[in-house]
């Protein structure tokens, strides 16, 4: 050839962070038409190229002109999360997709409803630490309780380990949903 | 005249603006084709679509096409979109209607082709009950296509309608397909044309980048001294003006033109500037120019498997200016240093009124360069005086049909390859092939949805004895409406590309890849009504290519060639661009491939 390229020349197809930089988790909001069949399109692209969905949450939440908001909690590197991203910006039923959360800038959080079975001391520290989570008993037997709690999902992870060896039967939890602070509407 | 229709009267004369006229759901959709300026369909009745058959039935201005196949349907519509520029219609009913036109509306939405397929569904009381013929036709194709509805009120059928065809042709085309039940067909509602529709979706793709993305592209492909544009079927898609926009601005530039399978003819074959197809069966000097250029401008094509080969090895030395349509595509293979969204015709005018007056860089040396590529000959192949090499019959074909009115669709597989190879196209909308699905059995149809749209024109399927099968009684359809297609097929009694892999990566075991009872193809022929030739030695081949594109009939040409014939050059599986296999080094080929390269397709 003619000429050679230094070989930091940016030449390469492929940058680090695009190839080999870290998987990181990303939460995406996505504003879609309410109509048949658009969560089997979200969930679908999802399968169909090998994404991970490690949360979701799905509801109306613009009655008037039919929208609702699903938000996904996702883990991948860049080029992935870029690619998730556009893919979901093709669905025809998509008006919008954010990413939200994963700084200050958002507030995350999820609800989990925690069956825990047991009595004497195990009762009365499962309410203590129930206490100190602010986790409210929704129902009450005379060796059960339910409790009701809301929080960012590693705080609900950490009360599931607390409550493990107290007698923890169940868990229910929405996954995650997210708002940006401040009073901007994104 | 009944009360009924003294009402109707009254209520015209006293508001003939305001007027909505009141149809039945078939008749819906019959007038909204009409109104989108339809004037061919493609389908196959059935209980389901049955009112819409009889609407259909008072229609003049609709010319249905029926066929053999649902399958065969979506390809014809597919041929006659890709030939046309419009969008291709299919008609077919529910069930197995639905289903057997999945694979056409599949390889639609991986080539990108502007469909809108109407299914007829069991009626709405009935679905969910697993009634005669009923399938759930918008899950199964949910992933098949670029947007489907099931239309469940006859209120909500025209906008439907009108809005699939927008979806269908805009931005990235692709297939839309609409189910409607069959009581939604028998029901009256207001009719809304195409003009007064309000759309559903806030669906409003981008056309122009007016960003400063295009004067950065314009700016690094001047500083280039090994340019190269890299073309694909966006081109094609973005209509004849893009073509002649490419052409304008790779002669400024100066810089050398190659192609994927899906783009060839948006550059002429017949130019100097043109390098040949690229990728694992392409040219030569074309893989070698995309190796070792500075600079990539990619104009509507998506970095396949096929075009890229080794993809850490992929270019390693050149920046990449990525043009495209669909913001999917730009960084899902391969990093652009310049991703630019928008329509190639439309991106590729802004980049020119960036260019404005400049002269074009010296790029002597890179021409020096490509030119020792090219005389290194790459498709070159041992020719026979005994036999007909599928390359020759293929040379022959298009030496014998230039300056002709000539449209080519292929089956898929070493034939394919080779028409691509060394057929050659000066114009775009001349060449309709299957490309990402890569689906044997497009070709025959595809051919007949052709014919249906260029009446006039030679319209030939390079075919091969094996894929050609896949969809043979599509003959009958070209029989029946006198479309005097030509079938060519490539006789090699092996699936070709299967038995090549077989012999390069697993041993030459030939497991299932010979047809030992291939049909006796010219009576073929005359069993459906068509005309059969057969052409066994390099002597007759001509009198007979001649003889076939005389004939004013549908054609079967059953051309018997070489039986071991392997398709190269070849970029071997994972390796890249520059290691390309030629025709005089292949002999031991299976030591060329590696484990790793061994495990991809």
């Amino acid at each position: 050839m003619t000429e050679t390229l230094p070989a930091d020349s940016a030449g390469s197809a492929y940058f680090l962070d695009f190839e080999t930089g870290d998987e990181r988790r990303a939460t995406f909001a996505v504003i879609v038409d309410n109509e048949p069949g658009v969560l089997h399109r979200v969930v679908g692209l999802f399968s169909a190229r090998g994404y991970n969905i490690e949360s979701l949450t799905v509801a109306e939440t613009d009655r008037a002109v039919h929208t609702s908001r699903i938000t996904i909690v996702t883990r991948g590197r860049e080029g992935v999360l870029a690619q998730i991203r556009a893919q979901l910006g093709k669905i025809v039923q998509v008006r919008a997709v954010m990413e939200v959360g994963g700084d200050a800038r958002w507030v995350e959080r999820e609800l989990a409803l925690v069956k825990v079975r047991g009595t004497g001391d195990a009762r009365v520290e499962t309410l203590r630490i129930a206490e100190i989570f602010r986790a409210r008993v929704i129902d009450t037997d005379v060796d059960s309780f339910v409790l009701e709690l809301t929080g960012a999902p590693d705080k609900i992870d950490k009360f599931e380990m607390l409550m493990r060896p107290l007698g923890l039967v169940e868990v229910s939890r929405t996954g995650v949903l997210s708002i940006a602070r401040g009073g901007e509407r994104v | 005249m009944t009360a009924h229709q003294i009402i109707a009267e009254a209520t015209a004369q006293t508001a003939p603006d305001t007027a909505v006229e009141t149809l039945t759901g078939a008749e819906i959709v019959v007038r909204a084709l009409v109104d989108q300026g339809v004037d061919t369909l493609f389908g196959y009745p059935g209980g389901a679509v049955l009112p819409i058959y009889d609407a259909l039935f008072h229609e003049p201005r609709l010319k249905h096409i029926l066929v053999r196949h649902e399958q065969g349907a979506t390809h014809a519509a597919e041929g006659y979109a890709r030939s046309t520029g419009k969008p291709g219609v299919v008609l077919v009913t529910s069930g197995p209607g639905a289903t057997n036109a999945v694979t056409g509306i599949v390889d639609a939405l991986m080539d990108s082709i502007p469909l809108v397929v109407i299914t007829g569904q069991v009626p709405t009381h009935l679905i969910g009950s697993d009634a005669f013929q009923e399938c759930d036709t918008v899950g199964i194709t949910r992933s098949a296509t670029k947007h489907n509805v099931l239309v469940r009120r006859v209120e909500d059928l025209p906008r439907a309608i009108h809005e699939a065809f927008h979806i269908a042709t805009t931005g990235r085309p692709g297939p839309v397909l609409i189910d409607i039940p069959k009581d939604v067909q028998f029901a009256s509602g207001p009719y809304t044309g195409p003009d007064a529709v309000r759309f559903r979706h806030a669906y409003a793709p981008r056309l122009r980048d007016d960003s400063s993305r295009v004067r950065e592209a314009v700016e690094l492909i001047a500083g280039a001294r090994r340019p190269i544009f890299y073309t694909g079927g966006g081109v094609i898609n973005a209509g004849p003006q893009a073509s002649r926009s490419l052409r304008a601005f790779a002669r400024a530039v100066d810089a050398p033109v190659t192609s994927t399978l899906m783009g060839l003819g948006a550059f002429p074959s017949d130019d100097p500037q043109w390098l040949g197809m690229v990728g694992m069966h392409g040219a030569f000097e074309a893989n070698h120019a995309m190796h070792d250029c500075d600079v990539m401008v990619c104009v509507g094509a998506r970095f396949d498997d096929r075009v890229t080969g080794r993809l850490d090895a992929f270019s390693p030395g050149s920046k990449k200016i990525h043009i495209d349509i669909d913001p999917s595509s730009i960084g899902k293979i391969v990093r652009a240093d310049i991703g630019i969204i928008g329509d190639a015709g439309e991106v590729l005018d802004q980049m020119l009124e960036a260019w404005g007056g400049r002269r074009a860089a010296n790029l002597s040396p890179w021409w020096t360069q490509i030119d020792q590529w090219r005389a290194r000959k790459g498709f070159a192949y041992a020719p026979s005086s005994t036999v007909i090499k599928p390359q020759y019959a293929v040379e022959r074909l298009y030496a014998l049909t230039r300056g002709r009115d000539v449209y080519i669709s292929t089956e898929v597989g070493q034939h394919q390859m080779w028409a691509a190879q060394f057929f050659h196209f000066q114009e775009p909308n001349r060449w309709m092939t299957s490309g990402g699905l890569g689906t044997m059995g497009y070709g025959l149809p595809a051919a007949v949805g052709i014919q249906v749209a260029h009446p006039d024109a030679l319209v030939i399927d390079i075919a091969g004895e094996a894929s050609v099968q896949m969809t043979m009684q599509e003959i009958s359809t070209a029989v029946q409406y006198e479309l005097p297609i030509k079938v060519f097929i490539l006789n090699n009694e092996w699936m070709g590309m299967v038995r090549q892999w077989q012999q390069l990566l697993h041993g030459e075991r030939y497991s299932h890849s010979y047809s030992s009872s291939l049909p006796d193809f010219v009576k073929l022929a005359e069993a459906y009504g068509a005309v059969g030739l057969r052409a066994t030695t390099p002597d007759e081949l001509d009198a007979k290519i001649l003889q076939m594109i005389d004939t004013p009939r549908p054609v079967i040409f059953d051309c018997r060639v070489e039986k071991a014939e392997n398709c190269l050059p070849m970029i071997p599986s994972g390796k890249a661009h520059n290691d390309m296999i030629l025709a005089d080094m292949a002999r031991d080929m299976g030591s060329v491939i590696e484990d790793a390269g061994k495990g991809l397709v």
